[in-house]
C-alpha cells in the first residue's frame, strides 16, 4: 500500500533507533506522551517499544475520544436509542461502551434498533431510506471527526431532511492537553502531537505547550516509522534545549491546518461552556453541541435525554490511565475483572485506549519474547 | 477512530462535484470530497480518508522528503555498521 | 445536563467478580508489601501473571441474554460452547471440541461434524450459500484426517422465498458434492413465517471415515513445529461484507469457498508428520492459532510478511479498520507440522490448485505458554488474541 508501507520499514527503524539511543543522557529518563488513540493503537500494534531504549518510557493520553465519554451520555444515547421510531446510528467503537445499564451491544441484544456506521454520511442515508423513523447519529470524535458530522448536517440541511438528527459528543483536544498539563501527577518531557486532528486544526494551536509550559511538540503521523521518528526530533530538541513546535506529518498536515473543514464546524456547531470528560471531570470549552441556527438537527433538544450524572464503578481506574499516571497493567482490575471481553472502563473497550491496546497487544513479558523472537 | 486511510483519487462522480471515486489497493469507495472544495484534487492525486471524508491531500513531495530523510538515515546507519565490521575484522 | 447524581452502580450482574478481584488484587498487594521493593519489570509480571490465571479459569457465560458476539467465533463464542454446551453434554467424545467427533464404530473410525449456515447475502460473489453448506462441513471432516462421504441437509425456509433462489441454491449444493465426492443421502425441510429465517438457513451434518494412520489434535502441537497457511486469508469475510452493500466499497474480491478434501488427501499422502489441520473459518486464522496455543499449552509465534493477503483484501481492511488475521475464509487451513517435515508438507499443498500460495508462517515455541504472538512487518512483537466482539456479522 503506498504512503503506508514505505512508512514500515523495519531497517530503517533499527537506524532511527539507534539514534533515538544516542540522544539519551546518561543516567536521565524520558517521558513523551501521545495524546492520540491512534498512535497508541500503533505504538502497541507494530510493537514500537521494542524500538526505544529503556530511559524513554511512553505514555499514553487522553485522546481517545470514546475513552472519554462519561458513563451517563452513552444511558443518555441508549435512551434515544430505545424511543419510538429511533434508528440509532453510530462508528463500531461506540458498541461495546458500558454504561450503566450495559452498552449498546446489548441494548441491540435486547430488541432497540441501534446500526453500526462507517461514516456519518451512511447515518444519512438510512434516514433516506427510512422517511417514517427518526435517525439518530451519535456523533463523537475529536476534531478530526468533527468536520465530517458538520458536513453531514449541511447535507441534510440542503436536502430538507426531516429526520435525521445528532448526539453530539465532539470534544476537543487542547483543553485535555491543557488538563494533563496542568495536572500535578505528571512530570513529561515532550508531546507527540496528534496527527489527523492537526490536519484539521493545524500546527499553531499547541504553540502554547513549548511557550508556556516549556515542551516540546512534535506533530505525528501514524506509521510507525512517523511515530519513531517524532521521537527522534524530540529527542533532538530535548538535546539542544530547544522547545518548538514541529512537523513530522507534513506530507498529511498542513500548519494553518484545513479552513474549509474549520468553516464547517463553526457554522453548525458552537462550543458547550463546559462538558464532562471521563476521569477528568469538568473542563468548560471543551465540546461541542449544535448552534441554534442547526437545532432540528440536535437530538438533545428533540428528544428528552435523561442527562443523569453517572459516577464510575469505584473499582475503575480509567482517570488515572487516560492521564497518563497509570500504567494499564497497573490498573487494580486490568485482565482480571476488566478485559476487552468484559470492560468496566472505556480504556479498555475502545481499539484505541491503552488498556486494550496493551491488552490485545502488549500483554508480554519482553525480556522473555525477545528470546523467543530470536530463536 | 483516528483512523486515516490514503487512496488515489479515480474520478469524480458526474452530478456530484462534492463526491469522487478513491482507490485503496485496489478497493475503490466513493468519498466526499468537500473538505477540500478550496483546492479540490485531481485524478491521480492522493488522499488522506477518514469516516467516508478526505480531509487533507497528500502531498507528494512531502511524502518523497520524509522518505529521503529516513534513507539517509538508514545509510547512515548502514555506514557506521559497515564500519564497525570493518574495524573488528583488524 | 441535570446535576443529579444516580447512586454508583456497577452493572448488576457484574457485581461480585469484581469484588472478587478486587480482593484478589489486595491480598496480592499486601503480600507484595511485606516484601522487599520489586522493581517495575517484576511487579508488570506478576499483573501478567494473575492475568494468566484469570483467562485459565473455568469459563462462566456473564451475560443474561445471546448477542452477536456469541456467534462471531472468538472468545464469546468459545465461553458459550465451554460453559453451556460442553458443560451440559460432556463426554469424551465431545471434549476435544476439534472440527469432528471421532468415534469408533465397529472397527472403523468415523467422523462426524455438523454445522449450520446463516450467511447474508446467501448470493455473494465466488458462491452462496449451497457451495458454503457443502464445502464447510466436507472440510470439517477432511481436516479431522477423515474422508468425507455422506451429507444430510435440512433447510429451513421462510415463507415467501423464491422458489427460484432455492433452486439457485440446491443446484450449486449437488455441484458443490460432486466436486467433493460425497452425496446428500438424508434431509429435512421446514417453513417458517415470514420475518423469520431470512430467505434460508441451511443445517448440514456429515460422516467420513478416517482410513489414514493419523490421529490429528491441535494438543499435539511441539514446539519446533512449523505452521502453515493454505492460502491467503479473509477473502470470504471481506467478499461477504461488501456483497452486503452497505458500505458502498467495490472490490475484485471473490469467496474463496472450496472444498479441501482433495488437498488434504495429498498432504497427508505425503508426510506423516502433520500434527493438526483446522479449517480457517468464523473468528479467521487468528481464532486457530490461539486454539493451538490453549489446547497444547505452547506460544505459536508468527511473522506478520509471511502471512499471504490478497492486496485487495488488506486495502479493504486498512478501508473497514478491521485485521484479515481475525477475518474468516471458507477454504483455507492451517496446518501444524512437525518443522523435520515442513518443506515437505508445503510442497504438496502448492502442488494442488488450492494449495499453490500456501506458506510457512510460523512456528511453535515454548515459551510463553497459551500465547500467539505475532513478529510485525516492522520487527517489533505483539500478541495475537482471541476476537472479542463481531466485526463481521453472518459471516457464514
Amino acid at each position: 500500500m503506498r504512503f503506508v508501507d514505505e512508512f514500515r520499514d523495519a531497517d530503517k527503524a533499527h537506524a532511527l533507533a539507534a539514534k533515538i539511543a544516542a540522544l539519551c543522557a546518561p543516567g536521565r529518563q524520558y517521558k513523551l506522551m501521545e495524546v492520540c488513540g491512534g498512535h497508541t493503537h500503533t505504538i502497541y500494534k507494530h510493537g514500537l517499544e521494542d524500538y526505544l531504549p529503556e530511559s524513554i518510557t511512553l505514555v499514553h493520553g487522553p485522546g481517545c475520544p470514546v475513552c472519554v465519554i462519561p458513563m451517563g451520555r452513552v444511558d443518555d444515547a441508549i435512551h434515544l436509542a430505545s424511543q419510538p421510531d429511533v434508528i440509532m446510528t453510530s462508528f463500531g467503537d461506540m458498541m461495546r461502551v458500558p454504561g450503566s445499564q450495559g452498552s449498546f451491544f446489548d441494548a441491540k441484544a435486547a430488541g432497540t434498533d441501534i446500526r453500526m456506521v462507517y461514516s456519518p454520511l451512511d447515518s444519512l442515508k438510512i434516514a433516506r431510506q427510512n422517511p417514517d423513523q427518526r435517525v439518530v447519529f451519535m456523533a463523537i470524535g475529536f476534531e478530526t471527526t468533527t468536520p465530517s458530522t458538520a458536513m453531514t448536517v449541511l447535507r441534510a440541511a440542503a436536502e430538507g431532511l426531516g429526520n435525521f438528527s445528532v448526539f453530539c459528543n465532539h470534544v476537543t483536544i487542547i483543553p485535555a492537553i491543557k488538563a494533563i498539563l496542568d495536572s500535578p501527577d505528571l512530570r513529561l518531557d515532550g508531546f507527540i502531537g496528534p496527527g489527523h486532528v492537526s490536519t484539521v486544526i493545524g500546527c499553531r494551536p499547541y504553540e502554547f505547550i513549548a511557550r508556556e509550559y516549556g515542551k516540546p511538540v512534535v506533530v505525528a503521523g501514524f506509521e510507525p516509522l512517523d511515530i519513531l521518528q517524532s521521537i527522534y526530533m524530540l529527542m533532538v530538541q530535548l538535546s539542544e534545549g530547544r522547545t518548538e513546535v514541529e512537523n513530522q506529518y507534513t506530507r498529511v498536515v498542513p500548519w494553518d491546518g484545513n479552513l474549509a473543514a474549520l468553516n464547517a464546524i463553526n457554522q453548525v456547531m458552537e462550543l458547550r461552556p463546559y462538558f464532562e470528560w471521563r476521569g477528568l471531570g469538568f473542563i468548560s470549552h471543551s465540546a461541542m453541541r449544535m448552534r441554534p441556527d442547526y437545532a432540528s438537527f440536535d437530538a438533545e433538544l428533540l428528544f428528552q435525554v435523561p442527562g443523569v450524572r453517572v459516577a464510575d464503578p469505584k473499582a475503575c481506574q480509567c482517570g488515572e490511565v487516560l492521564k497518563g499516571v497509570l500504567k494499564p497493567w497497573e490498573c487494580k482490575v486490568f485482565g482480571t475483572a476488566c478485559t476487552p471481553e468484559t470492560p468496566i472502563g472505556t480504556c479498555m473497550v475502545s481499539p484505541e485506549g491503552a488498556c486494550a491496546a496493551y491488552y490485545n497487544y502488549g500483554r508480554m513479558n519482553r525480556h522473555r519474547v525477545v528470546e523467543v523472537s530470536i530463536s | 477512530m483516528c483512523l486515516g486511510i490514503p487512496g488515489e483519487v479515480i474520478e469524480f462522480l458526474p452530478d456530484q462535484p462534492d463526491l469522487a471515486r478513491v482507490d485503496v489497493s485496489g478497493v475503490k469507495r466513493v468519498i466526499n470530497v468537500g473538505l477540500l472544495a478550496d483546492d479540490p484534487p485531481e485524478p491521480g492525486e492522493w488522499v488522506l480518508i477518514h469516516v467516508g471524508f478526505a480531509l487533507s491531500k497528500i502531498d507528494e513531495s512531502e511524502a518523497a522528503a520524509a522518505l529521503e530523510f529516513l534513507e539517509g538515515i538508514g545509510q547512515a546507519y548502514a555506514d557506521e555498521l559497515a564500519a564497525l565490521q570493518e574495524s573488528r575484522i583488524e | 445536563m441535570t446535576g443529579r447524581t444516580a447512586p454508583d452502580t456497577s452493572p448488576g450482574r457484574r457485581g461480585g467478580w469484581v469484588d472478587e478481584a478486587l480482593r484478589e488484587h489486595e491480598e496480592h498487594t499486601r503480600a507484595a508489601m511485606s516484601r522487599p521493593k520489586t522493581a517495575a519489570p517484576e511487579r508488570e509480571q506478576q499483573v501478567l501473571d494473575r492475568i494468566d490465571k484469570a483467562r485459565r479459569r473455568r469459563p462462566k457465560i456473564r451475560e443474561e441474554r445471546i448477542t452477536m458476539s456469541h456467534g462471531a467465533g472468538g472468545k464469546a463464542t468459545r465461553t458459550l460452547v465451554e460453559a453451556m454446551f460442553l458443560d451440559a453434554f460432556r463426554n469424551p467424545l465431545l471434549e476435544p471440541l476439534e472440527d469432528s467427533a471421532q468415534i469408533h464404530l465397529n472397527g472403523s473410525r468415523v467422523a462426524l461434524t455438523t454445522d449450520s449456515y446463516v450467511v447474508s447475502p446467501l448470493f455473494f460473489p465466488g458462491g452462496d450459500i449451497g457451495d458454503l453448506a457443502v464445502n464447510g462441513t466436507v472440510n470439517d471432516l477432511a481436516v479431522s484426517g477423515a474422508t468425507p462421504l455422506y451429507l444430510s441437509a435440512g433447510f429451513i425456509l421462510e415463507e415467501g422465498f423464491p422458489v427460484a433462489d432455492l433452486n439457485r441454491i440446491v443446484t450449486s449444493m449437488q455441484a458443490a458434492a460432486m466436486a467433493a465426492g460425497v452425496q446428500v443421502v438424508t434431509g429435512d425441510t421446514k417453513v417458517v413465517q415470514r420475518g423469520k429465517a431470512d430467505g434460508c438457513y441451511i443445517n448440514t451434518a456429515g460422516i467420513g471415515v478416517v482410513e489414514h494412520d493419523v490421529s490429528l489434535g491441535v494438543a499435539t502441537a511441539q514446539p519446533g513445529d512449523a505452521v502453515i497457511v493454505s492460502g491467503p486469508i479473509g477473502d470470504h469475510g471481506v467478499t461477504i461484507m461488501l456483497a452486503r452493500g452497505e458500505l458502498d466499497i467495490e472490490a475484485d474480491i471473490v469467496s474463496d469457498t472450496a472444498p479441501m478434501n482433495g488437498m488434504i488427501a495429498d498432504l497427508l499422502g505425503a508426510t506423516t508428520g502433520v500434527r493438526a489441520l483446522r479449517d480457517a473459518t468464523r473468528g479467521g486464522v487468528a481464532t486457530i492459532l490461539n486454539e493451538v496455543a490453549t489446547a497444547a499449552n505452547v506460544s505459536v509465534v508468527v511473522t506478520e510478511d509471511k502471512i499471504p493477503v490478497r492486496t485487495e483484501v488488506r486495502g479493504a481492511s486498512e478501508l473497514l479498520g478491521i485485521d484479515p488475521m481475525y477475518v474468516a475464509c471458507e477454504g483455507r487451513l492451517v496446518a501444524v507440522v512437525d518443522g523435520a517435515e515442513a518443506d515437505k508438507a508445503l510442497a504438496a499443498l502448492r502442488a494442488h490448485p488450492l494449495g499453490e500460495q500456501a506458506a510457512i508462517i510460523g512456528h511453535i515455541a515454548e515459551e510463553p505458554p497459551g500465547i500467539v504472538l505475532l513478529k510485525t512487518a516492522f520487527g517489533g512483537t505483539r500478541i495475537v488474541d482471541l476476537l472479542v466482539g463481531d466485526p463481521l456479522p453472518r459471516i457464514c
